[in-house]
């Protein structure tokens, strides 16, 4: 019971956000660059990819102020930083420079593992070590931290 | 006017967001956790202590592909493009990089913290956005589109 409650709320998200990646094309690096080409042949499928998906969690983190603990949980585990540091930036713009390169990001690379595993694959392994890297190199200014925001 | 619009779908778009905001709310509401793959990715493979079960992240991890499959099997998607290998390599080594230094990627800051108004993912979503912007730019520019 315990292995199913921890397994199938998160099989479950991941498969309705492949799902909905793939509906809104995003697991084509080329849509994702025309988007980016603001300044060319600029396509705006993402900004509804974004749109459609900003909407929906805005009314989850409305629900989520007025739950004790979430469903399936014991407390609500939540980035609280507050802080603008160069990091935040720094990493931010390199992400960008290799999301505009590729037209790639973590989500959709791991969801093309299986429907083009060719290409999904180098970028999916080159991604690890950049994060493998990362963990090494500035080891002693490293902080726990909550991932995502 | 196509060639604003060229070929947008921005039906499928705005569908496809809206799975994407409830398979990250489902997790949020449901395990109390933020959607963000690139530090689940990181949390599955070891590469990050603190997080969701590693069992939680893996479960997460294979959902993914398993659903663009069935999206796959039921819809006529276009064959995707895909960059060079080389480029595929750096791409995905900057990408690793940076969503460790910047603590996120599209989905958690991009999704799940610009929809909580976080300050830092505003930032951070505007930051990436620019840098992709103008990495495209660029690379057009260099290869004379």
């Amino acid at each position: 019971m315990s292995i199913a409650r921890r397994i199938l709320p998160p099989l479950a998200s991941g498969a309705l956000f492949g799902a909905g990646l793939a509906i809104g094309g995003m697991t084509d690096p080329s849509r994702v660059r025309g988007f980016l080409d603001l300044f060319g042949n600029w396509d705006p499928t993402l900004a509804f990819v974004m749109g459609g998906a900003v909407i929906v969690m805005a009314i989850a983190w409305r629900f989520q102020t007025r739950m004790a603990r979430p469903v399936f949980g014991e407390r609500f585990a939540l980035p609280d930083r507050t802080d603008l540091d160069g990091k935040l930036i720094a990493g931010s713009a390199l992400f960008g420079v290799g999301w505009g390169l590729a037209g790639l990001c973590p989500g959709p690379a791991v969801a093309s593992l299986a429907l083009a595993p060719s290409d999904a694959l180098p970028f999916v392994a080159a991604m690890l070590a950049g994060m493998a890297l990362h963990r090494i190199v500035p080891a002693r200014s490293r902080r726990t931290q909550p991932q995502g925001i | 006017m196509s060639a604003l619009v060229g070929n947008a779908q921005p039906l499928h778009g705005l569908i496809g967001g809206v799975l994407i905001g409830l398979a990250a709310a489902m997790m949020l509401l449901g395990a109390g956790r933020i959607a963000g793959v690139s530090g689940i990715a990181a949390r599955a493979t070891g590469l990050a202590e603190s997080g969701m079960s590693m069992s939680s992240a893996w479960a997460f991890l294979v959902g993914l592909p398993v659903g663009a499959l069935v999206i796959a099997a039921l819809l006529d998607l276009p064959q995707a493009e895909f960059a060079s290998w080389p480029v595929l390599l750096v791409a995905g080594l900057a990408v690793g990089v940076g969503t460790r230094m910047g603590s996120g990627c599209t989905s958690g800051h991009g999704v799940c913290g610009v929809s909580r108004l976080s300050q830092r993912s505003l930032i951070a979503t505007a930051t990436f956005m620019t840098a992709g912007i103008a990495t495209v730019a660029i690379s057009n520019l260099i290869r004379g589109h």
